[in-house]
């Protein structure tokens, strides 16, 4: 298989001409066969096309369709920086914060049929989890992306723009809430009474 | 049911018909509403989720060991696959070896899976042509036989809980071998009988032939996987193709059907439970001593390092994958089960618009599903 850099080349000059498209190489430490091709939003349905398309690359098998929720959260880093202390130039190790995360993401596993390759883990991020929670739907590329799409908009809430019967998958339509993401709390209580179940 | 009057030339009466949940056609808690006119099929939508207890949330609040047991109850038919499959994604992000006896176990395991639920489907999906009764007993008393072996090995007849990561949970007991070489041998009698009397009887080529076709191309593009997909003549099985395991030492080929329709699909499966069988007495002749376990594993309290992985096998309904995001934490970050019962299913309703209402039963029949891996 081409290596997952080489892909990636290929596909920035296919979306350079979009505005706002973006392709760049998710490097995975503990399997780094599988890393990943992260794609902004703008960019990701003209390379979904690519990938299926290319002669050389030939993803025609769209098999696994997922979401992962990554709320925002606090990092430490530890960082160099120089400093004036006592009138001399130090080098001092400092800890600041980094905020990471406050994204929903969908992950795709392609596989080519045709070429006998695969994965190529292809993954697009959301703006934020609340309000802008929308994304391209990769449908109208791989079929197979119908239910599985379906099924992240239930337990993830990511929309997915362009399918074309976005309802929920396996819970009933009234369900209030997304029961995959991580700060999501349980309504246990409703069904034991006002007492909560004491 | 509820009518809906289209105001076409013809005046003709849609009606709206709600199949399931408790059907006992739809192996399980599926629903399909199907828009009939007539008794032909103009629209389907498959209704899921009767079956949901979000399988993956709770694996994301338990440790990596205690998701094992749990997958037994996604394909209930084939739970050792379903352990395989996951214990494969988990040794590939925490770089597991498994020793040599312990592939050749998971290989002999993983085909006589494959050889039961094949013989329970041949019985379920005549029965949904109305042949109730007989071929599922014959089926049944079959795959008795090998659910014995799961017994007297695991403990279990169907939630087998059986590999860990780097091996299984325990060597085989005294005589399994011998049993298991019997009752392998014992096989091909059985599917002469079976094929003898199914597969040119009259009644199952009229209902089968010419029923519910899938083309190649679209099968690809809708992700349908194992015997559905190369009934359309797609070839691609996972056990070729990634050669996961040890399946590249032993010699067998990949039946191919010609037409996509159900009959390939039935067929199919006959020829996969020879080539199963081809594979079993070379695993069972070459078995090696030696350990089942990787003594190096610590399989409690395993944190595997930062990173993520996805793997694959081809259980008997198509491929399963497991995608597993790590943060070294106590239990995974991210647990996801690609189902093939469910994916097989995304094509259902352009196989089934245009047949009659009896169609659509034995269509769903050959796709083969699990709603215990369908609604997880």
């Amino acid at each position: 298989m081409i290596s997952i850099e080489k892909i990636q080349e290929m596909a920035v000059a296919v979306v350079a001409p979009i505005p706002g498209a973006e392709v760049q190489v998710l490097p995975n430490p503990a399997v780094p066969a599988q890393s990943s091709l992260l794609a902004t939003p703008q960019a990701i349905l003209a390379l979904a096309q690519f990938l299926r398309d290319n002669e050389e690359l030939q993803f025609d098998f769209c098999s696994n369709v997922t979401g992962v929720d990554w709320p925002e959260k606090a990092v430490k880093e530890k960082v160099v920086v120089e400093e004036e202390v006592d009138g001399e130039i130090k080098k001092v190790e400092k800890e600041i914060e980094k905020k990471e995360g406050g994204y929903l993401e969908a992950v795709y596993h392609l596989y080519s049929v045709a070429r006998k390759q695969g994965p190529l883990v292809l993954r697009c991020r959301t703006a934020d989890r609340v309000e802008n929670v929308a994304i391209p739907s990769l449908t109208p590329i791989w079929k197979s992306a119908d239910f599985q799409e379906r099924e992240v908009f239930d337990l993830y809430g990511i929309r997915f723009i362009g399918h074309l019967d976005l309802r929920r998958l396996l819970l009933w339509d009234e369900f209030e809430g997304h029961p995959m993401r991580k700060d999501y709390i349980p309504d246990d209580d409703s069904y034991f009474g006002e007492e909560g179940g004491k | 049911m509820s009518g809906l009057l289209v105001g076409d030339d013809e005046k003709r009466e849609l009606l709206e018909v709600s199949l399931g949940p408790q059907h006992p056609s739809t192996h399980g808690v599926f629903r399909m509403n199907a828009v009939l006119d007539g008794e032909t099929v103009v629209k389907l939508q498959p209704v899921f989720g009767y079956l949901h207890r979000n399988h993956e949330k709770i694996a994301e609040s338990i440790s990596y060991l205690a998701s094992i047991p749990y997958t037994d109850r996604l394909d209930y038919f084939s739970s050792l696959t379903n352990n395989w499959a996951y214990c494969m994604a988990v040794e590939k992000l925490a770089g597991i070896e498994v020793p040599e006896r312990a592939e050749y176990l998971r290989v002999i395991l993983a085909e006589l899976t494959r050889l039961q639920n094949h013989t329970a489907f041949l019985g379920f999906l005549l029965g949904d042509m109305g042949a109730w009764g007989s071929v599922l007993m014959y089926a049944f008393k079959e795959r008795d036989e090998v659910l014995d072996l799961f017994e007297a090995l695991t403990g279990a007849r169907m939630m087998c809980n059986y590999f860990r990561f780097g091996g299984c949970r325990c060597d085989l007991p005294e005589g399994w071998v011998v049993q298991a070489k019997k009752v392998v041998a014992n096989y091909p009698a059985f599917l002469d009988e079976m094929e003898q009397l199914l597969v040119g009887n009259e009644i199952l080529v009229s209902r089968a032939q010419g029923v519910g076709i899938l083309s190649g191309e679209r099968a690809i593009a809708g992700a349908m996987s194992g015997p559905g997909l190369r009934a359309s003549g797609v070839d691609y099985d996972i056990r070729k193709v990634d050669s996961y395991g040890i399946y590249d030492r032993f010699s067998f080929q990949v039946p191919l059907g010609d037409h996509g329709d159900t009959y390939d699909r039935l067929m199919i499966r006959f020829l996969e439970m020879r080539e199963s069988i081809k594979i079993l007495e070379q695993a069972l002749g070459g078995l090696p001593g030696g350990e089942v376990m990787n003594p190096k594993v610590k399989i409690r309290n395993m944190r595997p390092p930062v990173g993520e992985a996805y793997a694959r096998l081809e259980a008997p309904k198509g491929e399963l994958g497991f995608y597993i995001i790590s943060d070294k934490g106590p239990s995974p970050y991210r647990y996801r089960v690609r189902p093939p019962s469910l994916i097989n299913l995304t094509l259902l309703e352009e196989m089934c618009v245009g047949l009659k209402l009896a169609d659509l039963m034995i269509v769903l029949g050959s796709i083969d599903i699990v709603l215990g891996e369908v609604d997880r």
